[in-house]
C-alpha cells in the first residue's frame, strides 16, 4: 500500500515533467533538432542562437537509429534539422529519404563545393582530420603516409579503435579512392598485422594507450587531442600531452578529411526556421564559437582554427571529393570484416 | 526476484478448474496484450523479409564464424564463471554459519542494481593499461612502460565474461539460494548424519538440486549477456548483436540485421523450447508446503575464511569495486554541482516512466495470469507464452520494430480524430512517453507473468473451488480471492520492473521525446562524449535507487529463514 502511494506521486510528479517538456516542444517560435552529436558540444552554438533570433531550440540526442526514426515518423515527424557527424552518416540521412534540398545562397558561397552534396541535401559546416597521434618518446618522424602505416617497420607498434568505427571507415573507403580495391585490401591487410592490440575503445583510447607504452602511434580524429589537452580532467591531460599529432597524407593526396554538417528533414514543420539556423551555423560568429568549443576546422575561410589543433601544423585535405568516399563506405566495411580487422 | 521468480514458475500451472469460459471481453483483452508483444517482433521479420539473402554470402564467409565463436565463448565463460559464483556463494551462505555471512547474505544480490555497460567502463578506467591499477603498479615497481611487464587484458573477451559476470551472477545466486532454501533440508540432514563430507554434500546433493535453478538464473543472465550491445562493444568483443549493428549502420542494411535478428531470437526461442521440454515432468513443488529450512552448520579455521573470501569476492567484483569508482569520481570532479534543477528533472522523468511502466505492466501481468488460471484455453497459455518473447529481443532491435507499429497506430487515432473535428493532430505514442512504456511493457512483461503465475500456481485450487461453491461471482473471485493472494508477487514483480525500467538503455534513446532525458541516457550521453567520469553521479543515482527495491527483495526473502532459524533454535 505504502508502495502504491508513493507511486502515484512519483508517477504524477513524472507525468507533470514530461508534459511540461512536451508542450514547449511545439512552442510557436521552436526549432527541433535531431541531432546525434551530444547536445553538449553543439549548446553554445545553439544558445547564440536562440539569443539572436528568439527562437527556441529543443533537441534529441540519438546515436544509432536517428535516421530510422525520422523514417518511421514520417510526415508527422517533428524534425526539421539534422545535425550528424560524418559524411556516413550525411549520405545515409540522403539515402533513406529523410532530407530534403535547400537552396541557399548563403550556403552555397560559404561552403566550398566539396564538402556539400551537389543536390543541396547536406551541408558540411566543420571539418576534422584523421590523423596519426605519435608517441613524443618513442617517435622520432614528423611526416608519415597513410600508406606507410601498413610497412612491417610498425609491426606491433600501432593502435586503433575497431575497424568498423564511423570514422575509420570512411578512411579506409578513401584508401580504396587512392588505391584501388585490391590494393587497398593488400594495405588493410598490412595495418592489421602491426596492431599492438585487437582494437577496441574510442580515439582518445588510443592516445592513453600510447601514454601507457603499448603502443608507438595510434590513428585518430584532430579534435580529440585539442579536448584532451585543454580539457579539465587531469588524467586526459596527460594522455594528449603524450603524443605528437602527424597529419598523414595519401600518396599523391592529402590527408583524410571528414565533415560535420547538417541536413533539412524531409517534413520540416518548421521549414523557416531550419533554414535560419542551417544559414547562421555558417556565419563568422557560430563559425568561431563551434571551431573553439570543438576544436574542428572551420568550413569557412578566414575563421581562426583553434590555437592547439592549428599547432598540428597546416593541413592539406585531400582530394577525393567526400561524397565519392560515401559510396564506398559499404565496400570498406565489408572489407575489414574480410581482413578480420578487428579479431 | 526476478530469477526465483522465473524458477517458481517452473511449477506447472495448475488452473483452478472451477470457470471453463471466461467473458468475451477478457478473451479479447488477453488477445490484445500478446498481439502487442507480437508487433515489434512482426515488425521485424517485416523488414526481413523486405531485404534479398545478398548480406549472407559476405556474413557467413566472413562475420558468423567469429562472432558465432565469439558470442559463443561469451555466454559459455559467462555461464562458468557468473553459474559458479552464485551458486557457491548460495550454497556457502545457506548451509554454513562463517564470519561475514550475516552481512553477506545482505551483499551478495546487490550487484544487481548496477548495469552492465557502467560496470564496464568503470573496469576499464581500473584495469586499464594506462587505469588506476596498472599505474599504481609501475609507480611501485619502476616499470617504464607496458612492455616491461604482464598484466591481462581488460578489453577482451575475457575482461568482457569477468566484467559481464560481476554483475550478472545475482540472478543465479538468488535462484539458488531460494532453491536451496525451501528444498535441502531434510536431504542435507540425512547426508550429514550419514557423515558425508561437506565437499561432496555440494557435489551431490546441493549441485543436482541447484539444477533447475542454475537453468533459470542463467537462462537471464545470458540473455542480459546476448542482448547487450554497450559493454561488449566497449570490450571489443565482436558478438552477434555487434553484427546487426554493423550490418545496420556501417552496411546501410536494416533489413540484413533485422534478418540477422530473427535468426538469433528463433534460435533463443527454440533453446527456451527445449529447455521447457526437458523440465515437462519433472516438479519441484515443495513449496506449497513450506519445508523446513536448513540450519547452517558452522564452520571453522581455514574454512572459515575460505568461505568468508569466496562469498566477498563476488561481492566486491559487482558491488564495492564500481560503487567505490563512483564515489571517488564524483569527489574528485566535485559532480555533486551537477545536481541542479535540470538533474532533478532527468531523475523526475526516469522515476515517472519507471513507475508507470510498472503499473502498467504489473496490470497487464495480473490479466494474463488471472485469465489463465480461469482458463487452460491455447489464447491464454499463447499470450503467456508470447509474453515471454520481450525479454528476448535486444532493447534497441525492439525499439526499432516498435516504431513503425506505434506511427501506424498514431496516424490511425490521427485520422480518427481528423474525421471528427478536422484538427490535424500529431504523434501520441512516438516520440512520447507513451512510447517509451509501451516499450518497456514489452520488454518487462516476462518478469511479472513469470512472478504472478508462480504466486498464483502456489495456491492451491481447492479454496476457489470453496469461494465458488460459497457462491462468489467469477468477478469477487478475482478482486478477493487472486488479487490479495497474488499481493507479495505482484510486490517484488514490481520492485524488479522498476530497476530494470531505471536502467534501461537502449529503447528509451531512441523513443524518447525532445529535450528528455533520463539518468541512464544521461550517463550514454556522457560517455559518448569520452567523459564517462562526468557521468558518475548520474549513474549512482541509478544504482542507489536501485538498491532500495533489491534491499526491499532481500529483507522479503530474508524474512522467513530467519523466523524458522530461531524457531528451529528454540
Amino acid at each position: 500500500m505504502m508502495l502504491t502511494t508513493k507511486s502515484t506521486r512519483g508517477l504524477l510528479l513524472g507525468a507533470a515533467a514530461l508534459c511540461s517538456l512536451a508542450g514547449s516542444a511545439f512552442a510557436a517560435e521552436s526549432l527541433n533538432i535531431y541531432t546525434t552529436r551530444e547536445p553538449g558540444l553543439i549548446k553554445p552554438v545553439l544558445d547564440e542562437f536562440t539569443k539572436e533570433t528568439g527562437i527556441k531550440v529543443n533537441t534529441i540526442f540519438i546515436n544509432n537509429g536517428l535516421e530510422e526514426r525520422i523514417r518511421t515518423e514520417g510526415e508527422n515527424s517533428p524534425a526539421d534539422v539534422i545535425l550528424t557527424v560524418d559524411i556516413g552518416r550525411l549520405q545515409a540521412a540522403k539515402d533513406y529519404g529523410v532530407t530534403q534540398p535547400v537552396e541557399s545562397e548563403t550556403l552555397e558561397k560559404v561552403i566550398p563545393a566539396a564538402y556539400r552534396d551537389p543536390e543541396g541535401h547536406w551541408f558540411g559546416i566543420a571539418l576534422r582530420a584523421r590523423v596519426v597521434y605519435a608517441s613524443k618518446d618513442r617517435v622520432k618522424q614528423d611526416k608519415i603516409t597513410y600508406e606507410e602505416l601498413a610497412d612491417p617497420k610498425w609491426k606491433g607498434k600501432i593502435c586503433i579503435r575497431s575497424g568498423q568505427a564511423l570514422y575509420n571507415v570512411s578512411l579506409f573507403a578513401a584508401a580504396i579512392a587512392h588505391m584501388g580495391e585490391a590494393k587497398a585490401e593488400e594495405w588493410l591487410k598490412g595495418l592489421k598485422a602491426n596492431l599492438a592490440k585487437k582494437p577496441s575503445g574510442g580515439d582518445r583510447e588510443q592516445a592513453k594507450d600510447i601514454l601507457a607504452g603499448v603502443c608507438d602511434i595510434g590513428i585518430g580524429n584532430t579534435y580529440y587531442v585539442s579536448l584532451m589537452r585543454n580539457g579539465n580532467n587531469e588524467e586526459q591531460k596527460k594522455w594528449g600531452e603524450a603524443i605528437n599529432v602527424i597529419l598523414p597524407t595519401f600518396e599523391g593526396g592529402g590527408t583524410h578529411v571528414n565533415v560535420s554538417g547538417l541536413a533539412l528533414a524531409k517534413h520540416a514543420p518548421n521549414k523557416a526556421n531550419a533554414v535560419k539556423f542551417m544559414e547562421f551555423m555558417v556565419s563568422d560568429d557560430s563559425q568561431r564559437i563551434h571551431a573553439e568549443a570543438n576544436s574542428e576546422y572551420p568550413v569557412k575561410a578566414g575563421i581562426p582554427i583553434h590555437p592547439t589543433v592549428a599547432s598540428f601544423g597546416e593541413l592539406t585535405a585531400d582530394n577525393v571529393p567526400i561524397a565519392e568516399i560515401a559510396k564506398l563506405r559499404k565496400k570498406a566495411s565489408e572489407m575489414v570484416d574480410k581482413v578480420g580487422f578487428d579479431q | 526476484m526476478k530469477a526465483t521468480a522465473e524458477a517458481q514458475s517452473l511449477f506447472r500451472v495448475a488452473p483452478w478448474r472451477g470457470v471453463k469460459r471466461i467473458p468475451w471481453w477478457i478473451s479479447a483483452a488477453v488477445a490484445a496484450v500478446g498481439l502487442l508483444v507480437l508487433m515489434p517482433i512482426a515488425t521485424l521479420i517485416g523488414i526481413a523479409a523486405e531485404g534479398d539473402a545478398e548480406i549472407w554470402p559476405h556474413l557467413i564467409r566472413n562475420v558468423l564464424p567469429t562472432s558465432i565463436v565469439d558470442t559463443l565463448a561469451l555466454l559459455g565463460g559467462i555461464a562458468l564463471v557468473a553459474g559458479s559464483m552464485g551458486i557457491t556463494s548460495a550454497w556457502l551462505v545457506t548451509a554454513h554459519r562463517f564470519p561475514g555471512r550475516g552481512v553477506l547474505v545482505w551483499l551478495l544480490p546487490l550487484p544487481l542494481a548496477v548495469p552492465t555497460y557502467i560496470t564496464a567502463y568503470i573496469y576499464v578506467e581500473i584495469f586499464d593499461s594506462a587505469g588506476l591499477v596498472q599505474m599504481a603498479l609501475r609507480n611501485f615497481m619502476g616499470w617504464q612502460s607496458r612492455a616491461d611487464y604482464w598484466f591481462p587484458e581488460i578489453r577482451s573477451l575475457y575482461g568482457c565474461i569477468l566484467v559481464m559476470s560481476a554483475v550478472l551472477y545475482p540472478y543465479v545466486y538468488i535462484a539458488a539460494r531460494a532453491m536451496f532454501l525451501t528444498q535441502s533440508a531434510s536431504m542435507l540432514e540425512v547426508a550429514r548424519v550419514l557423515g558425508v563430507s561437506r565437499l561432496k554434500l555440494f557435489r551431490v546433493i546441493a549441485l543436482p538440486l541447484a539444477r533447475p535453478a542454475l537453468a533459470v538464473g542463467l537462462s537471464l543472465a545470458l540473455l542480459e549477456a546476448l542482448n547487450d550491445i554497450g559493454a561488449s562493444e566497449y570490450l571489443g568483443v565482436r558478438t552477434l548483436t555487434v553484427s546487426v549493428y554493423n550490418t545496420w549502420l556501417n552496411r546501410g542494411s536494416l533489413p540484413g540485421a533485422a534478418q540477422i535478428a530473427c535468426v538469433m531470437l528463433a534460435l533463443v526461442v527454440a533453446l527456451i523450447l527445449i529447455e521447457r521440454h526437458g523440465r515437462r515432468d519433472r516438479r519441484y513443488a515443495t513449496s506449497a508446503k513450506r519445508s523446513r529450512v536448513v540450519h547452517p552448520a558452522p564452520l571453522s579455521g581455514g574454512r572459515a575464511i575460505v568461505a568468508t573470501v569466496l562469498c566477498a569476492i563476488p561481492v566486491f567484483l559487482g558491488f564495492v569495486l564500481p560503487i567505490g569508482f563512483l564515489a571517488r569520481e564524483i569527489l574528485r570532479g566535485s559532480l555533486f554541482s551537477q545536481f541542479d534543477g535540470e538533474f532533478l528533472e532527468h531523475l523526475l522523468t526516469t522515476i515517472g516512466l519507471s513507475v508507470a511502466a510498472t503499473l502498467a505492466v504489473l496490470a497487464l501481468a495480473a490479466l494474463l495470469v488471472s485469465a489463465a488460471r480461469m482458463s487452460k484455453s491455447s489464447l491464454t497459455r499463447s499470450a503467456l507464452f508470447v509474453a515471454g518473447l520481450g525479454y528476448t529481443v535486444p532493447g534497441t532491435v525492439l525499439a526499432l520494430g516498435l516504431m513503425t507499429p506505434l506511427v501506424k497506430i498514431d496516424g490511425l487515432i490521427g485520422r480518427l480524430w481528423n474525421s471528427f473535428t478536422g484538427e490535424r493532430l500529431g504523434l501520441l505514442l512516438m516520440g512520447t512517453a507513451g512510447g517509451i512504456i509501451i516499450a518497456y511493457v514489452l520488454r518487462f512483461l516476462s518478469i511479472a507473468t513469470g512472478s504472478l503465475s508462480a504466486g498464483l500456481d502456489r495456491v492451491s485450487p481447492s479454496l476457489e473451488d470453496a469461494a465458488r461453491t460459497l457462491g462468489a461471482s467469477r468477478r469477487e473471485m478475482v478482486w478477493r480471492i487472486q488479487i490479495p493472494l497474488m499481493r507479495p508477487a505482484l510486490a517484488s514483480a514490481a520492485l524488479l520492473i522498476f530497476v530494470d525500467c531505471l536502467k534501461e538503455l537502449p529503447a528509451t534513446l531512441l523513443l524518447r521525446p525532445l529535450n528528455t532525458e533520463t539518468l541512464a541516457t544521461q550517463v550514454y550521453t556522457y560517455a559518448a562524449r569520452g567523459r564517462f567520469e562526468d557521468g558518475s553521479l548520474a549513474a549512482l543515482v541509478i544504482v542507489l535507487i536501485s538498491l532500495l527495491p533489491v534491499i526491499q527483495l532481500v529483507r522479503s526473502a530474508e524474512a522467513r529463514p530467519k523466523v524458522a532459524d530461531t524457531s528451529s533454535a528454540s
